[in-house]
Formats: C-alpha cells, sequence, structure tokens
C-alpha cells in the first residue's frame, strides 16, 4: 500500500497495523501518532489497520523554548 | 521560607522555567538544565526522523518525565488548529500529561503572539481538559482575560522571542501581577541574569527562559547565574524593597560631628 507518511510518500509491503508500521521503521519510544489528523492512542498501535492513501505523521519530543 | 511556586496544583521550589533548543547538543542541554535548578522544561513537538541512527538518545532521556515537568509548547504554530493538534500530540506522547505551553504566533519576524488565534485556542484546550500556559503580549487586559477564561498561568513576554532586551515595559508587567489571581510567568526576550531579577522584583511568579542560557558564551555558567538572579530577585521582592527619594537621605548621623 501507499501512505504519507512525515511527509513523505512511501510504498509498504506487509504493513497492517500502526505497530506494524513502527516495527518496519524501528521506532520506539515516546512517540505520538495520527493518521488522517486523528490520534491513534498507544493502546490501539496493535489493532489500528492503516488503509492505502492513509496520512500519517509520527512525532516526538524535540528541544525547544 | 517555604515560598513554593504553585502551578495547576503541584509545588515547585525553583522558580525558574527553561527551555531545550538552541544547545550545542543534548550534553549541553542536560548539564546547563542541571546547572538552572529548572524543575520545569518545555520541549518542542516535531516529526520523528524515519531512518535516524536508533542508537541517538532522544531529549526525553536527558530530561526526564520522571524528573522533570514536561512542558510541551505549541512553537511554530500560526493558527489554532495546529497549536490544538499539537497539545493533543503532546497529551498522547507524555501519557495523559495535560500540561502545555499555548503559543499561537501571528508574525515570523518579530514572534508576535496572535492574541485572537490564542484566545479561540485556549478556549477549546481548556474544555478539553488541558492545564494552559499561555504565552501573550504584555497588556494587561488580555492578561486577565486569559486568566478569567482558565488558564492555570498567563505568561507575558518581555521583549520579542529570543531578542534578549529584557522587559521592555515593566509597568505592564507589574500591572499584570498586581491584577492576577493566578501566576505570572515572565517568558521571552530575557537576555542576562539582571532581567531575570527585575522580573521577580515586579512581582513575578518566574521567568521562563531559552536563548538566554543557550546562546550564553557558557550556558552552564549562565544558567547557574540564572538560578541565582531569580533566587535574589525573589528574595527582594519578599523583603519589600526601600522607597525611591528624589532626593538624597545621608545615612551617617549628624550628630557627634567633630568637624
Amino acid at each position: 500500500m501507499q501512505i504519507q507518511l512525515n511527509g513523505n510518500t512511501l510504498t509498504l509491503d506487509n504493513i497492517a497495523t500502526v505497530q506494524d508500521l513502527l516495527e518496519e521503521l524501528k521506532l520506539s519510544g515516546r512517540l505520538a501518532v495520527e493518521v488522517n489528523q486523528k490520534i491513534v492512542p498507544r493502546s490501539k498501535f496493535m489493532s489500528y489497520e492503516l488503509k492505502s492513501g492513509d496520512t500519517i505523521e509520527i512525532v516526538h519530543a524535540i528541544g525547544g523554548g | 521560607m517555604t515560598d513554593k511556586l504553585i502551578i495547576g496544583g503541584k509545588e515547585y521550589s525553583s522558580r525558574l522555567l527553561v527551555g531545550t533548543g538552541k544547545y550545542k547538543d543534548l550534553e549541553e542541554t542536560g548539564k546547563a538544565i542541571e546547572a538552572s535548578g529548572a524543575e520545569i522544561v518545555t520541549v518542542a513537538i516535531r516529526r520523528t526522523n524515519i531512518g535516524q541512527n536508533k542508537d541517538e538518545p532522544n531529549l526525553l532521556d536527558i530530561v526526564s518525565p520522571d524528573k522533570y515537568t514536561i512542558l510541551p509548547n505549541t512553537a511554530g504554530c500560526y493558527d489554532e488548529d495546529s497549536a490544538i493538534r499539537t497539545c493533543q500530540l503532546a497529551r498522547e506522547l507524555l501519557d495523559g500529561h495535560n500540561l502545555v505551553k499555548l503559543e499561537v504566533l501571528g508574525d515570523p519576524k518579530t514572534l508576535y503572539p496572535d492574541i485572537t488565534a490564542t484566545l479561540k485556542a485556549a478556549e477549546k484546550l481548556i474544555a478539553d481538559g488541558f492545564e494552559v500556559m499561555v504565552y501573550t503580549t504584555d497588556d494587561p487586559v488580555m492578561a486577565k482575560r486569559f486568566e478569567e477564561m482558565g488558564c492555570i498561568a498567563v505568561m507575558p513576554l518581555a521583549a520579542p522571542i529570543g531578542s534578549g532586551l529584557g522587559i521592555r515595559n515593566p509597568y505592564n508587567i507589574r500591572t499584570i501581577v498586581e491584577n492576577a489571581r493566578v501566576p505570572i510567568l515572565v517568558d521571552a526576550g530575557v537576555g542576562t541574569a539582571s532581567d531575570a531579577t527585575i522580573a521577580m522584583e515586579l512581582g513575578c511568579d518566574g521567568v521562563l527562559m531559552n536563548t538566554a542560557i543557550a546562546e550564553a558564551n557558557n550556558p552552564v555558567l549562565m544558567a547557574s547565574a540564572m538560578k541565582k538572579a531569580i533566587e535574589a530577585g525573589r528574595e527582594a521582592y519578599l523583603a519589600g524593597r526601600m522607597p525611591r527619594r528624589a532626593y538624597a537621605s545621608a545615612s551617617s548621623p549628624i550628630d557627634g560631628q567633630f568637624f
């Protein structure tokens, strides 16, 4: 499927859920996920299914004033 | 003497709040924050780098939510929707922690807040259960309005973000402090230690700063200076300063002069 991730187009195979995506990208730690401008809570990572055309944002905390 | 800063029902010993931006690296960030004695630390919320080196430490490894109160900001937001989205993502990322610093900017050159957008964002965030510390101008009317709508702290700027100009209108800051029933923290524009002391002498409950420390030649030393500056200003305020006089008032007696 093809998705938008953090502003870039990505083609993914064998990705069904948000958890699958995070594991594929080897992302862990404190982060938050938004799909089509709606937050997917951590408790739903394993169950929320991604679809082709989804726009995903994965954010974390960085230095700022 | 217990003189705690109380924000959102929580007590803090330090009245210095610091940002985590503009440092050379995470190591310097950690050392400066340590030297500052700050207990509340702001962070920004941004996209993760996909493909980043996994072994690189993250900011929250250096500034742990277990040790510090993390204050996510809405830096870079020019409209209420992006500010609200940022706060919601921050709350998710920090496991339901709902303290936020709200800033909605109006102009990239001065980074002055857009007050109408900030008011709208604050209203929605407060309705959604956030504890909002709001970045605003030194306008006493607006400061009171933000307090009345339910912001838990009001944070008037001293001068534009990163300008280092210090408090440009001390009379407005004093008026805001006098009218307030919530903590007032000067946020933005502090440049050096005396600026922070002046803020505290005006009766502010605290000061939030980032650039003043991060862009000093020696940030760790400046962080230490700021810690002392805030303490000195607070003590001076609580001590109650002497009155100003137009003319002199001699400190030594006239009686007993032998000349």
